[in-house]
């Protein structure tokens, strides 16, 4: 099938035609024509090529009531996403060749989006030994980033291990920042508000330890260190001085991080409960600014979908993570773009040219030129909308956004010159 | 408080002159409540000293203490003297909101066995006596009860009569009678208006 | 008033001085009579869910609606509503759908008490969630000190204690601080909270400076499990830097109380003799607590919402 974008603005940029074909752009360029093409108006939409995640809970194996690859696949092309990397900590845990091949090939099955697994780093993200890394490296599944996330590879010894063993695979650590003796039953960022509601602290310093321990090791056995979710000023501060040395790291931040804070918690709406928690407001400023100059590498939702009985009780009792795959590209258009931190070349690099590079993922994060692959979001950035999440695609219904009123929406989306959304609608 | 002195009720000093259209003005307030402790002196006879004056707030307080002083001042015998709050024995606390209490204060000598007069300033559907009376059985096992009020509007919606009264005035449900006294309100007069608002059922 | 209790900052300074002269009117309605009770809330129902043990604030809920004649029901759910089948929400539906008017309820959680009420139509009452508040705690306590020392302006409180793990401390410093008196913490610095600076009270580390100013001296519960988790290196030294006894008690003013809101750890944060002394209101706490609930009671669930 061959497709005619008509007057896409490319970046942001000046509007131009795109002609895709045969799953690649075959031309960019103004009043392109092409006979037998399908015309798609892209009048006033920005192009972008699709967006990569590096962070995302599709629930499948094991809790298919809260998310399949299927449904997470659709969430993510309404989102304006190509490829997803799923978390590993499924049941079974995504620690062997196995299972990790499993959901390839469900996401092969569902066609909406790459889902690219990411394997564990320790056996059962016990934290007690490394899993088979070089086993899911060579898998159908091509494994390149290994984390634990859920759970800190907290062992300082085994970390450095995990580090250095990757090296081999070209692959890399992504780790979930989180001290767990600081955090022992911690329900919210620890400062004013937490005294406050009389919620166990989960402090910044916990975040920022592990992330300063990490990049010491990542330098001192040269390896490439991931940081999941950057949430607060001082991690910000540490990856800055980190990336001045010269240690190999890169690091993520999530929508939710960039927009909410702490005072979320102050209705004990469980919906707000995530992990890291939401910082406070000096911290959502430095974590955008982080992305702004580079020291954050990337946006990555940390799209955690949980059933309605793991969110509807007692914030204690609650699980922590909320979705995030079909608004985060309006959340960096909110906090990122209309702000004037990041213009629409920018989002394109934060959102899949670096996430992309980080998983080495090669047909994605790709130039819009001729002969590179035909992943493409086209989003109008006029729009507005006040977020339902009876509307989302997701299985589940846990959106912070509830009720809040957006920038941007994703028209169209192709995975690889296939149409996944088509007016706002997922094709499948 | 200028109209506080039981013993001058209706003090010419009160504050406030009463606005032409008052049913009862200073005096005739005054004239009122000295004809209701002559009756009560009357119809008590022996058992005077076994009286208690009982009022229901807010007006019916000063209004038990003004009638205490002047059958004192006519008879000689001290009088003893209450209040009793009914807002927690209301029965239309659901459609009236919430108020904040008022005294319970009975004579120390407590009101077994004596003759409770209760003292209220309009007397009209009868349920703020209702309440008083629940409120009197849980306070003591009284002989008798009786009744004083200034003003019966009527319109009762229970068996309820006064034994004293100040003035029957006839009105219409849509009317609201409206007591004022010295002590709570700075001026003594009692007056009949058209809206609703301020009823004493 | 607002419909739903919650935490302490639910009442301003007019709505927390009605509570307490509505207390005090009740008590003395009551003193000296035979029959304790009044027909206030005839018909009405109060539930009284709770998820955690206390038969101290249960009792006191209970006999608080009772003697306001309302129908009473006694809901004990132990345990986390996730791991022991019916959600909270189902729960309240379902006391709801059974006509509940006010629901008292305790829970392990904080914030309970918030998203109940968010789900259900009736008046909610915390009566302790987690670490959080425990709003009539403090209620009492305040009118308790209002009845010794008769006044809450300019009074001295100082709180000592696991302040981190309080709800009794958070109610109190929110509502003392609202009807005007000055509170100080008194803790090591592991008891209390990252972020208790911004709360409206002083906070010393030093038991002995703090004693000689204080009007009150309120004593929390310190469990003895805190010590395994190093929040302090022993009883015995927990006792002898922060415990109030006889030669602590020395100290204090001629009219300065102490409060303890029980149950009370004799021997660790406070002696016998200063439990037994005087100045100790623990006992007349409990009792002002059934006129302060039923204070409350009779405000939230007495009329129509205005």
């Amino acid at each position: 099938m061959t497709y005619l974008i008509k007057g896409a603005r490319v970046l942001g940029g000046d509007p131009a035609d795109l002609l895709v074909r045969d799953g690649r752009i075959a031309a960019v360029g103004a009043s392109l024509s092409a006979t037998g093409a399908e015309v798609v108006d892209a009048t006033g939409l920005v192009a972008l090529p699709g967006l990569v995640d590096l962070h995302t809970h599709l629930r499948e194996p094991g809790r298919e009531d809260a998310e399949t690859v299927e449904t997470g696949s659709r969430a993510a092309a309404l989102g304006g996403f190509t490829a997803v990397h799923a978390m590993a900590n499924t049941d079974p845990v995504a620690d062997t060749a196995g299972v990790v091949e499993q959901v390839w090939r469900l996401g092969q099955e569902a066609g909406l989006v790459d889902v690219v697994p990411v394997g564990a780093v320790t056996v059962g993200l016990r934290g007690e030994r490394l899993a088979e890394l070089g086993a899911m490296a060579d898998s159908a599944a091509t494994v390149r980033v290994f984390s634990d996330d859920g759970h800190c590879v907290a062992d300082p010894a085994l970390m450095r291990r995990a580090l250095e063993y990757v090296k081999a695979l070209d692959g890399v650590v992504a780790q979930h920042a989180e001290e767990p003796r600081l955090t022992v039953g911690a329900q919210m960022h620890e400062g004013d508000r937490s005294a406050k509601l009389g919620l166990t602290g989960w402090p910044a310093a916990a975040e920022e330890a592990i992330i300063a321990r990490d990049v010491l090791l990542a330098q001192h056995v040269g390896a490439r260190l991931h940081v999941c979710h950057v949430s607060t000023a001082g991690s910000v501060e540490i990856l800055r001085w980190a990336k001045t040395r010269g240690v190999d790291v890169t690091a993520e931040v999530t929508p939710h991080h960039l927009l909410l804070t702490d005072a979320c918690a102050e209705g004990y709406d469980p919906v707000f409960k995530v992990n890291p928690p939401l910082r406070t407001d000096a911290d959502v400023q430095a974590v955008r600014a982080g992305l702004a100059d580079g020291t954050i590498d990337c946006v990555a939702t940390d799209h955690a979908p949980h059933a309605v009985e793991d969110k509807e009780c007692e914030w204690a009792q609650a699980r922590p993570g909320m979705l995030g795959l079909e608004q985060a590209l309006a959340v960096v258009q909110d906090t990122m773009v209309e702000t004037g931190l990041l213009d629409w070349a920018g989002v394109a690099d934060r959102m899949s040219v670096r996430p992309a590079a980080i998983g080495r993922l090669t047909g994605h994060g790709r130039p819009i030129a001729p002969g590179e692959p035909a992943n493409l979001v086209l989003l109008d950035p006029t729009a507005r909308s006040v977020v339902d999440p009876a509307a989302l695609a997701s299985r589940s219904r846990n959106s912070p956004y509830a009720g809040r009123e957006l920038p941007g929406r994703v028209v169209h989306t192709f995975l690889r010159g296939v149409p996944t959304v088509t007016d706002g609608k997922a094709t499948r | 408080m200028a109209g506080s002195s039981p013993a001058a009720p209706s003090s010419p000093n009160a504050r406030g002159p009463a606005a032409p259209g008052a049913l009862l003005t200073a005096p005739d307030v005054a004239r009122v409540v000295d004809r209701m402790a002559h009756q009560l002196i009357e119809k008590a006879g022996n058992g005077l000293p076994d009286l208690v004056l009982v009022g229901i707030p807010t007006r019916g307080a000063p209004l038990a203490r003004r009638l205490a002083a002047r059958v004192e001042a006519f008879s000689g015998t001290a009088i003893d003297v209450g209040t009793v709050d009914i807002t927690l024995y209301r029965d239309d606390l659901r459609l009236r909101g919430v108020r904040a209490l008022e005294d319970t204060v009975l004579p120390g000598s407590g009101i077994d066995g004596r003759l409770v007069v209760l003292v209220d300033d309009v007397l009209f559907s009868g349920r703020s006596v209702r309440a008083a009376l629940d409120a009197l059985r849980d306070l003591g096992r009284p002989r008798a009860v009786q009744l004083a009020v200034l003003v019966d509007r009527g319109h009762r919606e229970l068996p309820i009569r006064a034994d004293y009264v100040g003035k029957n005035v006839p009105t219409a449900r849509s009317q609201s009678v409206k007591v004022r006294l010295a002590e709570t309100d700075g001026v003594d007069e009692v007056r009949v208006t058209e809206q609703a608002e301020g009823d004493q059922p | 008033m607002k419909r739903h209790l919650l935490e302490a900052d639910d009442l301003d300074r007019a709505d927390a001085t009605l509570v307490l002269d509505t207390a005090a009117q009740i008590e003395s309605a009551l003193s000296g009579r035979e029959v304790k009770k009044l027909p206030t809330l005839r018909g009405r129902t109060v539930v009284n869910l709770f998820y955690e043990d206390s038969t101290r604030t249960r009792i006191s809920f209970e006999l608080a609606a009772k003697r306001l004649s309302a129908d009473v029901i006694n809901f004990s759910a132990k345990g986390s509503s996730v791991s022991k089948g019916e959600s909270l929400k189902d729960t309240a539906l379902t006391l709801e759908a059974m006509g509940s008017d006010a629901i008292v309820i305790r829970h392990g959680a904080s914030g309970a008490p918030h998203q109940l009420a968010s789900w259900v139509r009736g008046s909610v009452v915390n009566a302790g969630d987690g670490t959080h508040e425990h709003p009539t705690q403090a209620l009492l306590d305040a009118y308790t000190i209002r009845r010794r020392l008769g006044r809450l302006e300019g009074v001295r409180v100082a709180v000592v204690g696991d302040v981190l793990h309080s709800r009794v401390a958070r109610s109190n410093v929110r509502l003392l601080h609202t009807l005007g008196a000055e509170v100080t913490l008194v803790a090591p610095p592991t008891l209390l909270p990252v972020g208790v600076g911004s709360w409206p009270a002083e906070v010393s580390y030093d038991l002995d400076a703090v004693l000689p100013k204080a009007d009150v001296v309120m004593m929390l519960r310190v469990q003895a499990e805190r010590m395994n988790a190093s929040f302090f290196p022993s009883a015995r030294e927990y006792s002898r830097r922060y415990g109030l006894d006889a030669r602590r008690m020395a100290v204090l003013g001629d009219e300065a109380i102490v409060m303890h809101p029980g149950p009370m750890n004799r021997g660790m944060e406070i002696a016998a003799e200063v439990a037994d002394s005087v100045r100790s209101t623990i006992v007349e706490q409990v009792g002002n607590g059934v006129s302060v609930r039923m204070a409350v009671l009779y405000l939230l669930l007495g009329g129509a919402p205005s």
